[in-house]
Formats: structure tokens, C-alpha cells, sequence
């Protein structure tokens, strides 16, 4: 179910201003990682990266048995080809939750799976059932999203993208846009979703679920992997002065 | 000194302006004759001298300069729409309308005719290979050209299974005789015999029938300078100018000798018949004429109207689909495609247009019927404005819905068919529907193509009852009560597809239900 992820060499820019440079991860299957910086570091970039919202200028990315990569004289058709392929393992969950708003909880999370899989109603409706149950919506599947809090909405979002069977997911900011009271029941799912040994890649500003919930943590500054260690190691003594100082001014 | 100077000049030229003016309207107060025709496509009455287009020429040209030198007046000719002369003479932009002006009954009721300075009689076109049409009687079954507002008109509309197309200007009437959209043209034999000479492939047939009399018209308060008119036209009728003016024209019959020989004491007679048979209708038989108008404005106008609007608004939301797509969606050459085309039909005017397709096309061999001609024309149009409607309504839409969709493994069309375009639908709704209206009363414009609707129907009614503003009134009521049904229903279709309103019954009872109002964002 989970899968394995590396990401070799990778350089982003906009406008000729690079936001990542050269980026090397390897991120092991069932691994919770939570990735850090300050803003406009290109954690957001990196995360849209790794499911082809945004393009990359070169490098290599890969997720399980799918490979993406850059080079001249690849056709257009091919790589939007694996494009798909590579978002059908991967699961996206955006800050402004981006649910369908003329569709109810349960035909947002149905429509993908009929129009992109092919799947029948019927067991269609049965899985999100199972899904938005877990998500703790169950009583709520004849809703339309604006009758939901953002704390609701983002955990139909996750389902949504459960739905889809993905062998990754990645959360960009998925609290930052929430109430602080619903902040909990959010990263509550990330860790029962942990527990089943899917592999989770979280962009976040919350310092508290990092430290708890997270295997590993990444550092980006100025687009660049500037820290890469387990929560305790990275929060009580990082070697890099710029993780040093981000610290300081979070605790 | 600047400020001085400034006031100086300003003087001079109140004073210029002052000067000017007051010679202008001493000028057209007792020195003009001004005279109101339709120069557009006037061969051989009025119409613009090929070689030099600024000056005017015809028989009745040369008739007004003669009237002119009578009369002691400087002949100004004012060019006005041929169906709205009578209307134009009434509203005093003119002094008298020589133009073609036949005297009929009900043109008399409101105008004073001078004594007939010309009688012709309607002369039927066929094309050359035609042998089925020998006189006015085998018209019955054909599609029969005729200038609006004519006698000869009114004449083949009387006759029924005539098919009879009105156009306001005869050489569309005769470009479609030759191309095969008419069977026959029936109009003044000197219209007849100058049009001819544009067509190789048209024959005349048929004997001289129905007299058709021409004659300068006046308004009623102005009995003097109708005196001085028949005077002065009785003066070139006995001296012979006229009958050289006709003659170098090629125009002189013997209808008109006939009408110069009979006795000049009758005509007496005849201008004080036609002064006694003009009479003012009451209040109440004006309302019962004008209940008498509704059911010819809706049956011969409104369904027409109704049709033309639905079909072209059903083209112009399909084909502004495709448009906004491939502008927004398509590749490079497509989508430049789609912007030009929305460029190009919103930069020109819908009039020419319309023209194009249904006079020009026929030239490279399509030639459509006139409801075709009036839908794809109206249709193409609004497709341009329809399309950037869409192309609002799709953008409108937040990004995060179409990276949503794609991050959930959907393609581009499938994000566009199940997630942006039904969220942009509400949207357009409103603008839409705005359009339709639009296109509601601008279909009123295809009656240049001789479509017969509403606006077509109004103005048959109103210019041949002199009546612009009543019936005119009668028939906004008309679009306006056509139009209402459409605006409801978009009102209702705004609200059907407003997600946020549209609770599923289970949850409107948990929403009303006590204490279970779900949180809101």
C-alpha cells in the first residue's frame, strides 16, 4: 500500500529566481515527515512538486515504481502520461481545503473514483461511507461543503483523496486555515493514517505535532535542505545556525 | 493684452456665428425647396451620379429643379428613408416628398397630393427561363418580390397563396430574382426597366396593368404652396419641359401622356375631392383600430420573433462553449483562432453582417433561406459575446478547484466537465440571460433581410397608418410581455443551481431541527 520516495537533484525556479536547489531526499516507506522553514522557503513548491501541480526544471522524482524526470527531447504527451500516473499514488490535501462546492460530502468524494477509475456508484458510495466514517463525518454525507466547519471540510478533503487509494499523501499547511480549536481533530486523522503505515509528508507550521507525531523532520531555507534529522535530534540540538535560530523564535 | 486679445477673437467669432445663422434660416425660410426622396438605390428617380457619388441625379432631380425655378426657390434635396417620407414630411424635414410617392387613400388622409406629375403602371420580372408566368394571375403560388409599402404590395398581399417578399430597396429584390430566391418581381415599370439593365438573364412579361400614379406630397396646412406646386406643374405638362425630362430619361409612356392630355378642369375637380375625403379618426375608433392591430402584431409578428431569438440564442451558447474552450483551453493555433474570431464579429457591426451572409454568401454558392440567414447570423454573433461570458464565468472559478481535481488524478477535460464548468454555469446565468434579452429585441434587425416579425410588422402597420407612436408603443408592450417569461425562468434557474441554497431535504431538517445548526465558514 505505502510507498518509497526519492527526489534527486531537483531545481525550481520562477522567473529565473530558483526557489529549490538541488534537493535530495529519500523518504522511506510508512515514514511521517514533517517538513519546516520559514515562509518562502519553497516547502509549498516542494510538496506541488511532487505531484506535478508544479513543474520542475530538472532533476528526478520518484514515488514507488513511477518515475518522473526532465530532459530534452521527452514528448509532451509522454510526460503528462506519467503525470497522471504519478498523482494516481499521490493524495493532496491543501490548505483552503478546496472541496467541489456544488457537490455534497459524498459526491465529492465519489466523483474521482467514477469519472477517473471508472468505479460503479454502488461501491463507490459504500467506500466513502467507510472513509468519511473514519474521518468521524458519517452523519454528515448530504451536506454541501459551506454547511461544514473548516475542521469538517479538511477532514472530508482527506477522505476525498483516501478515496483514491493513494500510496503517498502530502498536506500543504492543512491547519493554517483553521480555528484553533479544530486544529486537533485534523491531526488527529494524520496520526491514525500514521498508525496504518501510510507514508505522510506534512508542510505545517504546528511545532507540537511535529515534535510528536513526526519520524523525521526537514529543514528547508532559501531552497535548500538545510536539516534533516529525527524530531528530538532536531529540536534539541540541530547543527545548522538557520534551524538554530528558527527554533529559538518558535519555542 | 492677452486676456484682451482672447476676448477680441471671441467677439468676432459670436458675431461670425450670430451672421451665419441668421442667413441660414433666412435662406431655408423663403429661398429653399426642400425636398425629401430616398437617393439609396433610386435609379432612375433620385440616386447619386456613379461618376461623382456627392451629387445626386434623376428624373425627379431634374423635375425639382424645374419646380424650383417656378416657384423662385433654391431646390434642396433631403435624403430620408423611402418608407418613412410621409412620416419625415409630417415631422417638417422637408417641404414636399417627391419621390415615387404613389397617391393612395390612405397616404391622402394624411397628406395633400399635388396633381399626378406621372403614371406607370407594375411591371413583372421573371427570370428568362421562367414560362409559367405570363400575367398578375399565374403570381398565385410563387414567392413574389416587391418594394415595401407599395401599392403593388398591398395588391399580391390581398391575393391569397401569393408569397409575397417586401425588401426596402429593389436591387436586393432583383439580386434575389436572379439567384433564385424569388419566382417573380413585381414593382414601377421605371424601376423595372433601369434594374434591368444590371441583369442579362431577366425577361419582362405580362401587359400593362394596375396604374400606379405619382405625385408630389404636402403637408395639409401648406394649401398655398400646393397651389403654387400644381400651378407650376401644369406650366411644364403644357410647355413640353416635363414630357423632355421623362424623354431623356427614357421614361415617357402612355400612361402619362394619357394622364397630361385629360382636361385640366377636372384635375379642379379632383383636387377638391381630395381635399374632402381626409378626416380625422375619434378615440374610439383609434382603440378599436388598435385592438384591431394585436392579433396581426401576434400572429404574423411575435412567433417569428420567438423563433428567430430562441434558435440563434440555442446557437450562440453552443458554439460560445466551444469558443471559450479553445481560447482558454486549446492549443496555440486554436485558441488564437477562437480570439479572433470573438474579436472580429464584436469589432463589426451586426447589420453588415447580416448582409454578408445573406446577399454576399449566395455569390460563392450558399444561399440560405431567410429564417437560416437571421439565426446564423444572430447566433454567430452572440456565440462571440457568449463565449466571454463563459470565459469569465470559467475563470471566475478559484485555481484550487482545478488543482483539486488534478491532484485527485482527473485530466484537464474531465476537471472541466465535472468540476469548473458546473460551478461557471451558475455563474453565467446572469449575463446570459441578459444577452438573451438583448438578442430578443436585436433580432427585430433581420427584417432587413426580409424576415417578416415583429418590428417588420409594426412598421407595415405604421407607416401605412402614419401612426409611429401608438402602434409603436403597442408593440414595445409586446416585447416587453415576451420577454418576462424568459426572465423568470432564468430567476428560477439562478436559484435552482445555487449550491448553497440547495439543501437536501435531510439536511434542511437537521439545519431547522433544534440545537443541530451546523457550524458555518
Amino acid at each position: 500500500m505505502t510507498a518509497h520516495i526519492s527526489v534527486e537533484n531537483l531545481w525550481k525556479s520562477f522567473d529565473g529566481v530558483p526557489v529549490l536547489r538541488d534537493i535530495n531526499l529519500d523518504i522511506k516507506a510508512s515514514e511521517l515527515i514533517v517538513i519546516i522553514g520559514p515562509s518562502g522557503c519553497g516547502k509549498s513548491t516542494l510538496l506541488r512538486c511532487l505531484n506535478g501541480l508544479e513543474l520542475f526544471d530538472s532533476g528526478r522524482i520518484s514515488i514507488g515504481e513511477i518515475a518522473l524526470e526532465r530532459h530534452e527531447g521527452l514528448k509532451e504527451k509522454d510526460f503528462n502520461a506519467r503525470l497522471r500516473a504519478l498523482r494516481e499514488e499521490v493524495g493532496m490535501v491543501f490548505q483552503s481545503f478546496n472541496l467541489f462546492p456544488h457537490l455534497t460530502l459524498i459526491q465529492n468524494v465519489t466523483k474521482a473514483p467514477v469519472v477517473v477509475k471508472g468505479m460503479d456508484r454502488g461501491s463507490a458510495e459504500e467506500k466513502a461511507k467507510e472513509l468519511l466514517d473514519k474521518v468521524g463525518l458519517s452523519d454528515r454525507i448530504d451536506y454541501y461543503p459551506s454547511q461544514l466547519s473548516g475542521g469538517q471540510q479538511q477532514r472530508a478533503a482527506i477522505a476525498r483523496a483516501l478515496m483514491m487509494s493513494p500510496r503517498v499523501m502530502l498536506y500543504d499547511e492543512p491547519t493554517s486555515a483553521l480555528d484553533p480549536s479544530l486544529v486537533n481533530e485534523v491531526l488527529q486523522i494524520m496520526r491514525k493514517l500514521d498508525d496504518d503505515g501510510l507514508t505522510q509528508i506534512v508542510v505545517t507550521h504546528e511545532m507540537r505535532f511535529a515534535r510528536d507525531a513526526a519520524d523525521r523532520i526537514i529543514f528547508l531555507s532559501e531552497g535548500e535542505v538545510v536539516e534533516s534529522a529525527s524530531p528530538d535530534v532536531f529540536f534539541t540540538s540541530p547543527r545548522d545556525p538557520r534551524a538554530q535560530e528558527f527554533i529559538r523564535s518558535y519555542l | 493684452m492677452s486676456l484682451n486679445g482672447n476676448y477680441r477673437a471671441r467677439i468676432l467669432l459670436l458675431t461670425l456665428a450670430v451672421l451665419l445663422s441668421a442667413q441660414y434660416i433666412s435662406a431655408s425660410d423663403g429661398g429653399e425647396l426642400r425636398w425629401g426622396g430616398d437617393s439609396e438605390g433610386g435609379e432612375p428617380y433620385v440616386f447619386p451620379n456613379p461618376k461623382n457619388p456627392r451629387e445626386i441625379m434623376g428624373f425627379e432631380v431634374d423635375l425639382a429643379g424645374l419646380l424650383g425655378r417656378e416657384l423662385n426657390r433654391r431646390a434642396v434635396f433631403v435624403q430620408n428613408q423611402w418608407d418613412g417620407l410621409v412620416a419625415g414630411l409630417e415631422r417638417g424635414s422637408y417641404d414636399v416628398v417627391l419621390n415615387g410617392l404613389e397617391v393612395t387613400e390612405d397616404r391622402k388622409r394624411r397628406i395633400n397630393f399635388s396633381v399626378p406629375y406621372y403614371a406607370t403602371y407594375n411591371q413583372i420580372s421573371v427570370r428568362a427561363e421562367t414560362d409559367s408566368i405570363n400575367s398578375m394571375a399565374d403570381l398565385r403560388g410563387k414567392t413574389v418580390g416587391v418594394l415595401q409599402n407599395t401599392p403593388a404590395q398591398r395588391l399580391l398581399e390581398r391575393e391569397s397563396g401569393t408569397r409575397v417578399r417586401a425588401y426596402p430597396g429593389q436591387i436586393n429584390a432583383y439580386d434575389d430574382l436572379a439567384n433564385g430566391r424569388l419566382d417573380a418581381v413585381v414593382m414601377d415599370w421605371p424601376i423595372a426597366i433601369y434594374c434591368h439593365k444590371h441583369y442579362s438573364r431577366l425577361k419582362f412579361v405580362g401587359q400593362p396593368s394596375d396604374l400606379v400614379q405619382y405625385a408630389i406630397g404636402v403637408r395639409k396646412e401648406d394649401t398655398a404652396l400646393l397651389q403654387q406646386l400644381n400651378e407650376a406643374l401644369r406650366k411644364l405638362i403644357e410647355s413640353g419641359e416635363l414630357r423632355r425630362v421623362y424623354e431623356k430619361w427614357g421614361i415617357w409612356n402612355g400612361e402619362t401622356e394619357k394622364l397630361f392630355a385629360a382636361d385640366s378642369a377636372s384635375r379642379e375637380a379632383l383636387d377638391d375631392y381630395q381635399e374632402s375625403v381626409t378626416r380625422e379618426l375619434t378615440f374610439k375608433e383609434r382603440v378599436r383600430q388598435y385592438i384591431g392591430y394585436l392579433p396581426i402584431l401576434l400572429v404574423q409578428g411575435a412567433p417569428m420573433t420567438l423563433t428567430i431569438s430562441t434558435l440563434s440564442m440555442a446557437l450562440a451558447v453552443a458554439l460560445g462553449l466551444v469558443l471559450a474552450l479553445m481560447n482558454l483551453y486549446g492549443p496555440r493555433p486554436l485558441a488564437w483562432l477562437a480570439r479572433a474570431y470573438i474579436e472580429v464579429i464584436r469589432g463589426t457591426p451586426l447589420l453588415i453582417q447580416l448582409y454578408l451572409i445573406f446577399y454576399g454568401l449566395p455569390n460563392v454558392g450558399i444561399r440560405l433561406s431567410p429564417l437560416m440567414a437571421a439565426v446564423a447570423g444572430l447566433g454567430l454573433n452572440y456565440a462571440a459575446y457568449e463565449a466571454e461570458n463563459y470565459r469569465a464565468g470559467i475563470q471566475a472559478i478559484p485555481r484550487g478547484q482545478m488543482e483539486a481535481a488534478l491532484s485527485l488524478g482527473m485530466t484537464r477535460a474531465q476537471a472541466l466537465r465535472h468540476v469548473i464548468l458546473p460551478q461557471s454555469l451558475r455563474l453565467v446565468i446572469p449575463p446570459v440571460t441578459n444577452d438573451f434579452i438583448a438578442l430578443f429585441k436585436d433580432s427585430s434587425i433581420v427584417s432587413v433581410i426580409t424576415m417578416v416579425e415583429l418590428t417588420k410588422v409594426y412598421g407595415q402597420l405604421a407607416s401605412s397608418n402614419y401612426d409611429y407612436i401608438g402602434i409603436g408603443i403597442l408593440t414595445a408592450g409586446i416585447y416587453f410581455l415576451l420577454g418576462l417569461p424568459f426572465i423568470k425562468l432564468a430567476r428560477w434557474a439562478e436559484n435552482h443551481f445555487a449550491f448553497d441554497k440547495r439543501t437536501p431535504a435531510a439536511a434542511r431538517r437537521r439545519w431547522l431541527g433544534v440545537g443541530a445548526k451546523p457550524a458555518m465558514d
